[in-house]
C-alpha cells in the first residue's frame, strides 16, 4: 500500500455540498466527498441511502427525467469543470465518465457493434481503427479470448457475467477517466463476481473507480476508500481498511458489523 | 383423500373448466368466421377468373371485373401508408421520446386516443369539406389516400408509441450514458429495437383501411371507372409521373357496394367474388406483417 500512496493524493473529482432532489424531496443534503485518481472508492449503506442517485448525478443521468435539481458542486480535475453545472453539457459529461450498470444492458447488437458503439457516436468510422479499439476495450475486460472468434455474434447470447464485462469493454472502449459501477455484480453468480471484482482491481491502474456496492466485503475487497451513507448523507468517508476495521462515527460500525441494513 | 388433496383437486376442476371454457368461447368465434369466409367462398368462387380480374366494370354481369378496383385499392393504399407512416411515427417519436411531460402533452395524447374511436364518416365529411373543396384536390386517389391517412393517423401513432414504450429504459441509459444524443439514441436503438412493433401496427391500420368504404364515398369515390389512372411513369425526363394521384378513384369495397345494391342477382355472385379478392389482400398483407416481425423478433429479444 505504501507504494501507491503517492498517486493517491491526485483528485479526480470532489463533491462539495452537493444537493439533490427529485422534484420536491431531496435525496442528497450536502454530500461532500473526493475521489482520487487511480483509486476505487466504495459507496456503501443501506437501501435508500443515496448512493446510487450519487453515483448518478456523477454523468448526470438524473437530467433524462424531467423535475430532478442539482444544488452545490462536484468538481472533475484535472481541468475543475462543475459536472452537475447548469452551464456544463451532460453529454459532455458522459463522454468523460463511463457507466456500468446493476443489471447487463448490452445493446441487442453483436459483440462488435456494443463495444464500438461509444466510437461510432463519436463519428468515428475508420473500420481498422474501431477494430483496434474494439480488441484493446475486450482485452481490458478480460473478455477477449472469450469472444474473440464470435464478435458479431449477438451481445445477448453471452452469459451474464459475460454481458457484464462487455458492458464494462463499452465504457472502456472510449477511454472514460472515471468509470463509474452501480452495483455491477448484485445479479450475477459468485463466479462472474469475482472476476468482475478482479478486473476492477486491475482497471484503477488505469482510471478513477467509483463503486456502489450492497456487499460490504466486496467493498473491502475491492476498494481503496469507501464512504459510508444513510439518509442522503456521507455519515463517514475514510480509507477502506480504517473503515472497516476502527469506524469513528457509531452508526458506522453498526453498519459494516450488521446491526442493521 | 386427505384434506389438502381435496383442496388441490377442487382448484384444478376450477383449472380444468376454465380451460374448458376459453376453448368452447375460442371455437364459437372462430366457426362464426368460419361460415363466413366458407359462405363468400360458396357464393363467389366459381366466379373467380382471369377474365374477372382483369376487366373493367360492365352492365353485363358475366362481363363485369374488378381490374380499376383492386388496381385502385393498391394506389390509394400506397398514399395513404405514405401519409400516414412517416407522420404517425414522427409523431409517436416526438411524444414518447421529445415532449415534455406536461398536461399540454397529456391532452394531445388523450386526444390521439380519441380519434382513433372517431367513425370514418366524421373523416369522410372533413375530408370533403378540407380536401376536396378548400385544397381543390378533387376527387382523386390523392384525396381518397390522404382521406384513409387522416383516418389511421392515430392508430399508426398509438400503436408506434407502445412499440416504442416495449423498448426497456435501461437500454436507453445505456445509449445515454456512453454521450448519444437523444437523436442517436432514437436512431441506433429505440426505433430499430421497436420496429417489429411499429410495423405490425402500420399494417394492422392499413388493413383497416384497406375495407373502408363511407369516407370514400364520402369525398367521391366513382364506382363505374372503364379505363385505368395514368402510369406513374412516363416517356422524357423525369420518368416518374404523378399524374394518376389526380386521377378519378375507386376501391374494392366500394366496388363491392355498387354489386350487391343491384337487383341482379349475377352482381350479387360478382360482389361475393370481389370479397374473395379484398380478403386475399387482406392475407398478404397481415403475412407481410408476420414475416417482417419474425425477422424483427429473431434478432432481438430481452
Amino acid at each position: 500500500m505504501k507504494a501507491m500512496d503517492a498517486s493517491q493524493t491526485v483528485l479526480k473529482a470532489e463533491a462539495r455540498g452537493l444537493n439533490f432532489f427529485y422534484g420536491q424531496a431531496q435525496a442528497l443534503h450536502g454530500i461532500t466527498l473526493p475521489i482520487y485518481d487511480r483509486c476505487v472508492t466504495a459507496l456503501i449503506g443501506p437501501s435508500g441511502c443515496g448512493k446510487t442517485t450519487y453515483l448518478r448525478c456523477l454523468n448526470r443521468m438524473h437530467d433524462l427525467y424531467p423535475g430532478n435539481r442539482y444544488e452545490g458542486e462536484v468538481t472533475l480535475y484535472p481541468d475543475r469543470v462543475n459536472i452537475v453545472g447548469p452551464e456544463v453539457d451532460p453529454i459532455e459529461v458522459r463522454m468523460r465518465i463511463g457507466m456500468v450498470f446493476q443489471k447487463p444492458n448490452p445493446f441487442p447488437k453483436s459483440i462488435y457493434e456494443n463495444v464500438a458503439y461509444g466510437l461510432r457516436i463519436r463519428d468515428v468510422s475508420n473500420r481498422s481503427e474501431l477494430d483496434a479499439v474494439v480488441e484493446r476495450a475486450l482485452r481490458e475486460a478480460a473478455l477477449w479470448g472469450e469472444v474473440k472468434d464470435r464478435l458479431q455474434a449477438s451481445a445477448l447470447n453471452i452469459s451474464g457475467g459475460q454481458q457484464q464485462r462487455l458492458c464494462i469493454a463499452r465504457a472502456l472502449a472510449t477511454s472514460p477517466e472515471l468509470l463509474l459501477f452501480d452495483e455491477p455484480t448484485s445479479a450475477l453468480d459468485p463466479t462472474a463476481t469475482s472476476r468482475i471484482e478482479e478486473l476492477v482491481t486491475e482497471l484503477k491502474q488505469k482510471v478513477a473507480i467509483v463503486i456502489v456496492t450492497h456487499n460490504m466485503q466486496q467493498a473491502a475487497r475491492v476498494s481503496d476508500y469507501t464512504a459510508f451513507m444513510y439518509e442522503g448523507r456521507v455519515v463517514e468517508y475514510d480509507r477502506t481498511e480504517t473503515i472497516f476495521t476502527n469506524p469513528t462515527v457509531k452508526l458506522t460500525e453498526e453498519y459494516i458489523t450488521g446491526r442493521f441494513g | 383423500m386427505t384434506p389438502i388433496q381435496q383442496k388441490i383437486a377442487r382448484r384444478k376442476a376450477l383449472d380444468r373448466f376454465f380451460a374448458f371454457e376459453g376453448l368452447m368461447v375460442m371455437t364459437a368465434a372462430l366457426l362464426v368466421l368460419l361460415v363466413l369466409v366458407g359462405q363468400l367462398m360458396f357464393d363467389g368462387l366459381s366466379r373467380l377468373s382471369w377474365q374477372f380480374l382483369t376487366s373493367f366494370p360492365s352492365r353485363f354481369p358475366a362481363q363485369a371485373g374488378i381490374v380499376s378496383a383492386w388496381v385502385g385499392t393498391i394506389l390509394v393504399m400506397l398514399v395513404t401508408a405514405m401519409a400516414a407512416i412517416p407522420l404517425g411515427v414522427g409523431a409517436a417519436i416526438y411524444l414518447e421520446e421529445y415532449a415534455p411531460k406536461n398536461w399540454a402533452t397529456e391532452l394531445i395524447e388523450i386526444n390521439i386516443a380519441n380519434l382513433a374511436g372517431v367513425p370514418s364518416i366524421v373523416y369522410g365529411l372533413m375530408a370533403l369539406g378540407l380536401l376536396v373543396y378548400q385544397f381543390r384536390l378533387g376527387q382523386s386517389f390523392l384525396t381518397a389516400g390522404l382521406t384513409l391517412g387522416m383516418l389511421i393517423l392515430p392508430m399508426v401513432i398509438i400503436a408506434t408509441r407502445e412499440a416504442i414504450l416495449a423498448v426497456p429504459p435501461y437500454v436507453r441509459e445505456a445509449a445515454y450514458a456512453l454521450g448519444a444524443t437523444k437523436w442517436q439514441t432514437v436512431r441506433d436503438h429505440v426505433v430499430p429495437y421497436s420496429m417489429g412493433g411499429m410495423l405490425t401496427g402500420m399494417i394492422l391500420a392499413l388493413s383497416r383501411a384497406v375495407g373502408e368504404t363511407a369516407p370514400l364515398i364520402t369525398v367521391g369515390a366513382l364506382s363505374f371507372i372503364a379505363f385505368l389512372p395514368h402510369p406513374p411513369w412516363q416517356d422524357n425526363f423525369p420518368y416518374v409521373s404523378f399524374q394518376w394521384l389526380f386521377d378519378p378513384f375507386t376501391v374494392m369495397p366500394i366496388q363491392m357496394f355498387n354489386w350487391v345494391s343491384r337487383p341482379q342477382e349475377e352482381f350479387h355472385v360478382n360482389a361475393a367474388a370481389a370479397g374473395l379478392i379484398l380478403l386475399a389482400m387482406t392475407v398478404v398483407m397481415n403475412a407481410v406483417a408476420i414475416v417482417i416481425r419474425a425477422r424483427f423478433r429473431k434478432r432481438i429479444h430481452w
